[in-house]
């Protein structure tokens, strides 16, 4: 919904709003405000997540995006349609950005027949086909040749479309994301490589792990053009996202993205965080929070008024209290679920 | 005014310890503030509010032990302008789906000494109740100090203490020379440890869990088992290879599957699955001190029942022998690692009904301990075998024509297998239940094997 929208606003989105004032491009103050409301409604999801989780209502792992919202919303803007994604285990953001249902997705996180998955996924594997999502997968590094596969499809049907292959900082140094990249270079496909480098893998600092903090650096060898883009600023990543796809669109091959980005909760719901302080974390949310930015824009640019933000999040936490109701109340799946879909 | 109720802060945690309270009462708090300290079994985590208020009342006093998760532990009074739900109805949600603990309570440790048979131990040792994860650490930190060549390796081994905590104190005690954090990328540091094994060390590789282990598959069949025989007897790779395998809870299809059967086909390998802590010390002490590639399979569930475990300077077991844990006379039940639990209890539920159990612990898969199986068979004639695995090319699967081979003439059933059911495992927690191995099952087993019906 968000990529109609967004796509729609910037047919006419010359140059970036100025900086000292008044916006008045209608078309980037629509986008701007999408922004501000896809990004919020991640955000609420989330945290009702990690409330049916301490309820003992979501079980097993569950990873909150808290803190990267901005990364997911200002890349979906920049697709059409008929483009893919594909990410790791931390993927209730992109699934929302994509358009799925909040209730689908979080009756999956409680293992109820109406989730996306019949309640057989659960938080880190679900997929819908009509929105072009394909996964939530758990394990490290494996989505990203299967998201160069995706690519190698739409090259193949000389289709038009991209895949976007999220991943982490961490998952970046497996091997395997090393050979997708040799193969999508050598083969110019379509695919968008948007590493979220939220900074940690797990209780690991990048700099702990990877010789080369520079991420986006690592098409180098290749030849893959990469980019860091601050990843709590929705628009810079929606700028960077629209090059990055026009790119791979008019068949220059792969892109590298190195979003800067944070998260603010704990790895999964069982994290000590005894590696970083809590002055880091509060530094964060209080100085680069990419909602609350665009939340101050929005105001001082005068396209929305205080009121009006109250008024989007009362919306925004009225659709996720019925999707919670919605996921807590539905039934689990029927024994019989057990042995379908084992094989077609 | 809303409930602060106890969180579960992991997948198998049902209750914690209130360690600290950071806010007394009266304070206000907003979402993102520091509440309390937990502590569980594998961590102490700060619990956070999520919502904005005044704590009106703090029901549970710091250092209190055992509070049950979803437990009220606080009140908390809301001025805010959007509430939520209302809280007692979210509670009574709670309420009405049970949690997977709730339903079906993990079968409790033995109360006798599991050894006291046996004759690895010798007579009249003290015992000392541990964990198996404390035993694991033990392990390796003894002979760590023993063998300067060593060396752990793997992801948050070193400063996290390890995902499930089983490296606790290591890189205090040993540093970063020898206790080694490493990227995410398990088919490159498998593949380095055999390169450091070629090399004249002694590697014990941690893989976060099996699962992942699967990246670096061909390092382990291989490179690592391979190599001796390939090379005509000249080199050697000592490597243990270990973690957690096997279903967790709740974490779905990628994260929750027994590999066992996998390991165990491989030449070349030593494959060691223990369900004691003093089984898991003691073979551990030996796969790092064993010339060939072993892989040492744990069980997160398992790591924090507690067992006696022999309180001696250096505890070393036999790799290759089962162990009967409980002699019987009417019928054989079969397992390894977390399903002995499993078969201790259905033999507790068989002797009710007058049905004597003999119960064997099969310890190490690769090599099978056939003749203590096939020796039990010819006392009992019939044979259950249990395991979490998929049943095809199962464990169980290798022991029921191991039976037919060596004692089809004593055999008066067949030889009958329960094992995890033939899918991926699901997530919903009725179906996780349907997927696993279950008591009533092995009873329902061994007494059709007796024709008791
Ligand atoms: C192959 C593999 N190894 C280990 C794990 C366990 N694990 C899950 S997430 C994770 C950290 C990944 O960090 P990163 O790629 O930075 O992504 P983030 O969690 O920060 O989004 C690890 C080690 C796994 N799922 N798969
Ligand atoms: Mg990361």
């Amino acid at each position: 919904m968000a990529r109609a929208e967004a796509a729609a606003a910037a047919e006419n989105d010359v140059e970036h709003r100025p900086a000292n004032g008044t916006n008045q491009d209608p078309a980037a103050a629509a986008r701007l405000k999408a922004f501000y409301r896809d990004m919020l409604l991640i955000r609420r999801f989330e945290e009702k997540a990690g409330q049916l989780y301490g309820m003992g209502l979501i079980g097993g792992f569950c990873h909150l995006y808290i803190g990267q919202e901005a990364v997911v919303v200002g890349m979906q803007a920049a697709l059409k349609p008929e483009d893919q994604v594909i990410t790791t285990y931390r993927d209730h953001g992109h699934m929302l950005a994509c358009g799925m249902d909040p209730g689908g997705v979080m009756a999956e996180l409680t293992g109820r027949a109406s989730g996306y998955s019949r309640g057989k996924g659960g938080s880190m594997h679900m997929f819908s086909k009509e929105k072009n999502f394909f996964g939530g997968h758990g394990i490290v590094g494996a989505n990203v040749p299967i998201g160069t596969g995706l690519a190698f499809a739409n090259r193949y049907k000389n289709n038009g479309a991209v895949c976007l292959t999220y991943f982490g900082d961490g998952a970046s140094n497996q091997g395997q994301v090393f050979e997708s990249f040799n193969m999508a270079e050598l083969w110019k496909l379509p695919c968008i490589y948007i590493i979220e480098n939220n900074q940690y893998a797990m209780g690991t600092a990048v700099k702990r792990s990877t010789s080369e903090v520079h991420m986006y650096k690592r098409g180098a060898a290749h030849n893959i053009p990469g980019e860091a883009v601050d990843g709590m600023d929705v628009e810079a990543v929606y700028a960077a996202g629209r090059k990055a796809v026009e790119w791979a669109r008019s068949g220059n091959g792969p892109y590298i993205l190195e979003m800067k980005t944070y998260r603010y909760r704990g790895h999964s719901m069982s994290d000590p965080a005894k590696y970083r302080t809590r002055e880091e974390v509060q530094q964060m949310r209080e100085q680069h929070d990419p909602i609350d930015t665009v939340g101050v824009r929005l105001v001082r640019d005068g396209i929305v008024r205080e009121e009006d933000l109250k008024a989007f999040d009362r919306d925004v936490r009225q659709i996720i209290n019925r999707a919670a109701e919605f996921a807590t109340e539905s039934p689990e799946p029927g024994p019989d679920e057990l042995y379908t879909d084992v094989l077609k | 005014m809303t409930q602060i109720l106890m969180p579960a802060l992991s997948p198998t945690m049902e209750e914690g310890k209130l360690a600290k309270w950071h806010v007394k009462e009266g304070d206000a708090v907003k979402a993102g503030d520091i509440l309390a300290e937990i502590e569980t079994d594998k961590a102490t985590m700060e619990f956070e509010a999520v919502d904005e208020g005044r704590i009106a009342k703090i029901l549970v006093p710091e250092g209190a032990e055992g509070v049950k998760v979803n437990e009220p532990i606080a009140e908390l009074t809301q001025e805010g302008e959007v509430s939520d739900a209302p809280p007692a109805r979210a509670a009574a949600v709670a309420i009405k789906v049970e949690t997977p603990a709730a339903k079906a309570p993990l079968p409790v440790a033995p109360k006798s000494n599991g050894h006291a048979a046996g004759l690895e131990i010798p007579e009249g040792v003290e015992m000392v109740t541990m964990t198996v994860r404390d035993a694991l650490r033990d392990a390796m930190a003894e002979e760590m100090r023993r063998d300067d060549t060593v060396f752990l390796m793997g992801e948050e081994v070193a400063q996290y203490q390890g995902a499930y905590k089983i490296s606790q104190g290591l890189l205090e005690e040993f540093g970063e020379r020898r206790v080694i954090d490493t990227p995410i990328t398990e088919q490159g540091f498998a593949g380095l440890g055999v390169g450091a094994a070629f090399g004249g060390l002694k590697p014990i590789i941690e893989f976060m869990t099996f699962n992942f282990a699967m990246q670096a598959m061909d390092q382990i069949v291989n490179s690592a088992a391979k190599t001796l025989y390939m090379s005509g007897g000249q080199m050697g790779c000592p490597i243990v290879f270990r973690g957690p395998n096997g279903p967790a809870a709740r974490v779905a299809a990628q994260h929750s599957q027994d590999f066992s059967a996998w390991y165990a086909q491989i030449p070349g390998l030593k494959v060691i699955s223990p369900y004691f802590a003093a089984d898991a010390k003691g073979l551990l002490k030996a796969a790092i001190r064993d010339p060939n590639p072993v892989v040492f399979l744990e069980n997160e569930i398992v790591y924090g029942r507690s067992f006696p475990v022999p309180k001696m300077d250096d505890f070393v077991l036999p790799i290759g022998k089962a162990r009967v844990i409980r002699q019987g006379s009417h019928i054989t039940l079969v397992a390894h690692s977390i399903s002995v639990g499993l078969i201790m209890e259905a033999a507790d539920v068989l002797a009710k009904e007058g049905i004597e159990a003999e119960l064997i612990d099969l310890r190490t898969l690769r090599p099978l301990d056939t003749d203590t199986v096939v020796e039990s068979v010819k006392k009992t004639n019939r044979i259950v075998t249990v395991e979490q695995g998929w049943p095809v090319c199962s464990i169980g699967a290798e022991i029921a024509a191991v039976v037919v081979d060596q004692a089809f003439d004593y055999l008066d059933a067949p030889p009958l297998r329960i094992t995890g059911k033939d899918v991926p495992m699901p997530y919903a927690a009725n179906l996780e239940r349907l997927a696993l191995p279950t008591v009533d099952e092995i009873v329902a087993a061994a007494k059709s094997a007796l024709y008791r019906n």
